[in-house]
């Protein structure tokens, strides 16, 4: 089998506290083990505070105080070792150069007082071992690729519109076409036409320069319309993984069903039940199942014991004790975003 | 059959100012659609950032004034509520809902003083008990309690139960009309249908009028019983939300549906890659 760009074994990174000598731990990754192939855009969805947040910034390297990785391992393609057996120094020569970052808010990437040539500067010029002014023409050709007028370069971050500054963020980010690259929520401020055409960008760009990808929203109809792959994140851990089209067509963990039946989409007017109850405290999480309070299958073996992320014979994976019980092969159902068991939801 | 709000030839306009002197800059540019007391709806007004949305909704709540324009609330032009009882009246009918619900609440200030302070200026309770009953009896109606949220600071609520308790609290005065400024745009999938829902409840069970302001055509589409399309501060389509948002006139309007990203995109994204 061909070698992962990112593998990602049993990682867990939790927020540790201590108050008054009491330690407080939130459980924000829980052994989550996922890997992302060459030129693929691996989906991460969940609803917030569910962790995505904490995952992208432990392999990205990203870790601060409170956040603390307890264990397990990552492991880039480009890297001969784990990647938290890297010093400071290594770790500032892969950033941009082969592991990059698209943010939510561009403004955390754009220096509000620098013009947005200085930006480059800063974060690129470094990588690229270019002279200044071949530099300068690697960053033209890349914006007018990206249908960037080079004109914005003398820009400050604020004189462009909220779209035009997550596509200079998209710029940046990929100047140094670098091979992983990871995007938190990078379209989820954006209003709908903006959100098509800046998709549109990265899914243009990461195909051009060959990159592979993890994409973090939790907006399911955008990773219909962008991710190859799908994970769904539910209280710190991985509960469902297979191919987007897959888990459109047939959610298999309760949550999943749950979030793929009720999405709104025009021309359908059948009722959307919302789910009841609130997503668990991380620092005290459920017993067993952690989806157990609301999910309608739970039996006493899920508020009892934490079911596995299992592989299907369908090459799927679900953690679920409803469904790794019955039939490996279940028949896709035609019938897309309904199913009977979640009318009652 | 009586209007419960008009509003006729909206406009407001700012000055800009440049070296060659101020310009005019129009955020809202003569808008005119009415609401029936008899038939409460929710009614959508959508549009892209920046095209006059939330300029509309300022005015219509009355903390904004129209350069030139009308809106009449059950009859009365809202501009001549002089005296402070006229006002407060006007304010108890009409309530707002914004778009954040973390920043509708100060962080350091307990949820349950809002519904207090409303309890107490808008439904006229003035005992400690009243208004605890007056916070419990609109907590209830959005599927919450005041024991969940009694003494509990922002942080300790999740989005859904924050922006649930903004919307008891608007409740509380019993208002005829509520002005929702992108209420879901800042929560989650899951939790954007548990508060759209909502608002189909109050429409049906308490007889609310709602105008429900988004860029979200999906729920509008999924609640909304009429839809006003924005385009720079005019209106360039207005009629049934299944009809405009099924099959659009206005060229508009098309590029908006366009411009929504399509669940059945999964099958042409993933099997040309
Ligand atoms: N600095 C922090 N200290 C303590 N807890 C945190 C911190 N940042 C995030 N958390 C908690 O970690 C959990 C996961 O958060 P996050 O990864 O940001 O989720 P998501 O990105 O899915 O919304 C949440 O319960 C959140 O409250
Ligand atoms: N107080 C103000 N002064 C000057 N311009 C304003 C003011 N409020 C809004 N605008 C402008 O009016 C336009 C419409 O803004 P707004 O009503 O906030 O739109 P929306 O809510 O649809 O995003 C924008 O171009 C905005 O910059
Ligand atoms: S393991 Fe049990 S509680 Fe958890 S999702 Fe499956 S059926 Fe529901
Ligand atoms: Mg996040
Ligand atoms: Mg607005």
């Amino acid at each position: 089998m061909e070698e992962a760009a990112l593998s990602v074994q049993n990682l867990r990174a939790y927020y540790v506290t201590g108050h008054f000598g009491m330690q407080r731990e939130v459980r924000a990754v829980d052994d989550v083990s996922l890997s992302v192939r060459k030129n693929e855009i691996y989906g991460i969805a969940g609803e917030s505070s569910c962790g995505k947040s904490t995952f992208i910034k432990t392999v990205a390297a990203a870790i601060r105080p409170p956040l603390r990785v307890l264990g397990g391992s990552i492991k880039y393609s480009f890297l001969d070792r784990d990647l938290y057996d890297l010093d400071e120094r290594k770790l500032a020569d892969i950033r941009w150069n082969h592991l990059s970052f698209i943010p939510q808010g561009s403004m955390n990437v754009l220096n509000p007082v620098r013009r947005i040539r200085e930006s480059f500067q800063d974060f690129a010029f470094p990588h690229m071992g270019l002279g200044r002014s071949e530099f300068f023409d690697v960053v033209n050709r890349h914006l007018e690729r990206l249908q960037l007028s080079p004109s914005i370069l003398s820009a400050f971050p604020h004189e462009l519109s909220g779209g035009m500054r997550q596509r200079v963020a998209i710029a940046l980010a990929t100047v140094c076409r670098p091979e992983f690259i990871i995007a938190d929520e990078p379209t989820t401020a954006l209003d709908v036409v903006v959100q098509k055409d800046v998709l549109a960008l990265i899914l243009e760009t990461q195909r051009e320069i060959g990159s592979s990808m993890i994409f973090v929203t939790h907006d399911l109809t955008v990773h219909a319309n962008i991710s190859n792959r799908l994970g769904i994140m539910y209280a710190g851990r991985l509960i469902e993984e297979g191919p987007t089209r897959e888990i459109f067509h047939d959610p298999l963990h309760p949550y999943s069903r749950h979030l793929v039946a009720s999405l709104p989409r025009i021309g359908d007017l059948t009722p959307k039940i919302a789910l009841t109850g609130a997503p668990p405290n991380l620092a005290q999480p459920p017993s067993g199942c952690r989806f157990h309070p609301r999910c309608p299958l739970a039996t006493d073996l899920c508020r009892q014991a934490s079911p596995e992320l299992t592989t299907l014979s369908s090459g799927r994976r679900v953690a679920c004790y409803a469904v790794a019980s019955a039939p490996a092969t279940r028949p896709m159902t035609n019938d897309r975003m309904t199913n009977d068991k979640f009318k009652s939801f | 059959m009586s209007t419960l709000l008009s509003v006729d030839n909206l406009t407001k306009s700012f000055a800009r100012g440049g070296i060659f002197g101020r310009t005019e800059f129009v955020a809202v540019d003569h808008v005119s659609f009415s609401l029936e007391s008899a038939t409460p709806e929710i009614f959508a007004i959508i549009g892209e950032s920046g095209s006059g949305k939330t300029t509309l909704a300022r005015m219509v709540l009355n903390t904004m004034s129209p350069s030139s324009g009308v809106i009449r609330f059950q009859g009365t032009d809202i501009s001549r509520l002089r005296t402070g009882r006229d006002r407060l009246q006007f304010m108890r009918k009409v309530q707002p809902i914004f778009q954040n619900p973390s920043e509708a609440f100060n962080p350091l200030k307990r949820v349950d003083r809002y519904l207090f302070a409303s309890a107490y200026h808008f439904a006229g309770c003035r005992s400690r008990d009243g208004r605890e009953i007056a916070a419990d009896e609109a907590l209830k109606k959005v599927g919450l309690s005041l024991a969940e949220v009694k003494g509990r600071f922002p942080h300790e609520l999740s989005g859904g139960q924050l922006q649930r308790t903004a919307i008891a609290r608007a409740l509380i005065s019993s208002p005829a009309l509520i002005v929702a400024d992108e209420p879901v745009s800042m929560v989650d999938a899951s939790l954007r249908m548990s508060i759209v829902n909502l608002f189909k409840t109050l429409r049906d069970e308490l007889k609310v009028s709602i105008v429900y302001i988004t860029h979200d055509l999906a729920t509008a589409y999924y609640i909304s019983d009429r839809v006003l399309i924005l385009q720079k501060g005019k209106v360039v389509e207005m009629g049934s939300a299944r009809q405009v948002l099924s099959e659009p006139h206005h060229p508009y309007t098309v590029r908006l549906r366009e411009s929504i990203l399509s669940l059945d995109d999964v099958e042409r994204v993933h099997t040309s890659g």
